[in-house]
């Protein structure tokens, strides 16, 4: 890791100055995000135990122009998701979809990536750039590219078309950090296993791959992550019958206007994201112990 | 060599499956045909249905306009968190600061959405995209700047302080001139974060306003028409460039995303 900024060192007691321009740095984007990120962040854990108002939205806190209001807390939307097992059926499906979605990604990106970790050193970035390069478009843009080549195929809105959409959206948030761990492995290690008669099947599996794993780890998060919350590519490729948890929130939030309940299953879904993400990084810090 | 051949097929069909499908949309932009079916000719007369499609237009300039401004300002934000959070010791700057670029789109965009509507009771349109836009890209201003300072050298900064630059100072002569690619490639990034979504913009723009990926969405829903492809070709372009344009002029921008989750989680002993 990198030595500490010096300032770091003794930071007891900074010199005035210092601590003056310690907040005038830090307190313009600081009070940003907190009113933009952390105050919507608190009306959403707020709204989710609040009950929906008679013309959709939330119920205003005071009686307004002859609207009853209503203060109260209440667990009726919990409630709600808990009293049809289809709820419960869309987050699982979702789950199953980005875990379908990590899994071909990572199959698809890992030759990729350790074929641009054994490049010569000076033809790597250009390998790297031309990842990049299709990723920097649009994602509806990518995503209407699967409608014109799947149309003709019949296999548009369907759940393959779903997969093959999430698939193409998120490769590249896997091969990068497969790439960047790929790229540190020591060679010298596969000439010793090599040296001491492994087939090239076996260097991969008992060196190689063990290696890569907080890489794994790292771009499995990456990928699983956005993966959650789309609603987009299943709207635009998928059936009816393919409705994901992002579908089912956008429907309370623009549609059927029931903003409790749709508060309700984003902080479900923060919950699963945060656990997500917590166990990848818990997984990426032993890998990198190895 | 075998193992080595089987690789090398492997990347090159992982590469043909990242670019085969872009180069289908790009090429049938010049289709001389209402239908993506089959090529019928070369024509450039998609390109002149674009230049007289009001919404089309309309759409382009909200774009633009928005772009400008919120890349501008999440610049000057993003800068300011990535040096507080190379400088000083902060616990919440930097999960506040990486919390937008790591969720799922939607959640920001439903819990802006929240707040705009419940809090502030404000009619969603151009403000409410603005800031919206420069929730997220603050972000990725930040970590690019932030990835440039932890690959300079300490000692500059140190230096300046024993020879009685005092905080300005530094910053003037010392620190702006290291960063400034990683700040030009911050905001080329920002610009094109902005010009590019979808998901966040969607939820916040209310009826009025329209970008161009509300655009799209809305044609590509009814039906497709090669309009689409040519807008689409013309949208990658302008991001396309950027992009090469941002990596040439600070290389954190390729990597910055990657060091972003090692230089925040906690220190590795």
């Amino acid at each position: 890791m990198t030595e500490p900024h010096p300032l770091r060192e003794n930071q007891r007691r900074l010199p005035r100055v210092e601590r003056i321009a310690k907040w005038v740095t830090a307190a313009p984007p600081y009070a940003f995000l907190i009113v933009f990120l952390v105050l919507p962040s608190i009306i959403m854990v707020v709204a989710s135990f609040r009950f929906p108002g008679e013309f959709g939205g939330l119920a205003p806190l005071r009686k307004v122009a002859g609207v009853a209001g209503d203060a109260g807390l209440t667990l009726e939307s919990y409630r709600f998701f808990f009293s049809d097992v289809i709820f419960a059926e869309i987050l699982v499906k979702s789950l199953l979809v980005s875990l379908a979605t990590t899994l071909i990604c990572l199959a698809l990106a890992y030759p990729l990536a350790l074929w641009i970790a054994r490049r010569p050193l000076r033809q790597r970035d250009v390998m790297v750039i031309l990842v990049i390069l299709p990723f920097s478009s649009n994602f509806l843009i990518r995503i209407y590219a699967w409608i014109i080549i799947l149309g003709p195929f019949d296999l548009l809105y369907t759940p393959f078309a779903v997969i093959a959409g999430m698939v193409y959206v998120h490769l590249p948030f896997m091969i990068l950090p497969l790439y960047t761990n790929l790229e540190k492995h020591d060679p010298l290690l596969l000439d010793a296993a090599r040296d001491l008669g492994a087939h090239p099947w076996q260097r991969f599996w008992k060196v190689t791959f063990p290696m890569s794993l907080p890489g794994i780890f790292s771009g499995s998060a990456l990928v699983f992550i956005p993966v959650l919350g789309i609603f987009a590519i299943p709207e635009l490729l998928g059936g009816t019958g393919d409705i994901l948890i992002g579908n089912l929130i956008k429907e309370q939030f623009l549609e059927s206007r029931d903003w409790p309940f749709g508060a309700a299953l984003s902080l479900i879904l923060t919950l699963v994201f945060l656990a997500v993400a917590t166990l990848s990084a818990r997984f990426v810090r032993r890998g990198g112990e190895r | 060599m075998r193992a080595g051949l089987a690789l090398w097929c492997a990347a090159m069909a992982g590469y043909a499956l990242l670019y085969i499908p872009l180069a289908i949309v790009v090429l049938f932009s010049f289709n001389d045909s209402e239908l993506n079916a089959q090529w019928m000719g070369f024509t450039t007369r998609w390109y002149a249905t674009l230049l007289r499609d009001a919404d089309m237009l309309a759409a382009a300039r909200n774009s633009l306009v928005i772009a400008s401004i919120s890349s501008t300002l999440s610049t000057l934000l993003g800068t300011m968190a990535g040096i507080a959070m190379h400088k000083y010791r902060f616990r919440v700057l930097p999960v506040l600061v990486l919390a937008p670029v790591a969720m799922p789109e939607i959640l920001l965009g439903v819990s802006l959405l929240l707040f705009f509507r419940q809090m502030l009771d404000l009619t969603l349109g151009f403000w409410s995209i603005l800031v919206s836009h420069i929730t997220f890209s603050l972000g990725a201003v930040a970590i690019i700047v932030h990835s440039r300072l932890i690959g300079m050298d300490k000692n500059v900064f140190e230096a300046a302080r024993d020879l009685g630059a005092n905080p300005w100072k530094t910053f003037r002569h010392v620190t702006l001139p290291l960063i400034l690619p990683a700040v030009v490639a911050g905001f080329l990034i920002a610009f094109t974060l902005s010009i590019d979504d979808f998901v966040i913009t969607f939820f916040n723009a209310g009826v009025g306003v329209k970008t161009l990926p509300l655009q799209i969405y809305s044609m590509i829903k009814v039906a497709v028409t090669p309009e689409v492809n040519a807008v689409s070709t013309l949208l990658m372009t302008v991001t396309l460039t950027m992009i090469v344009a941002a990596s040439r002029i600070s290389p954190e921008v390729l990597h910055g995303r990657l060091h972003a989750h090692k230089s925040t989680g906690r220190k590795r002993a």
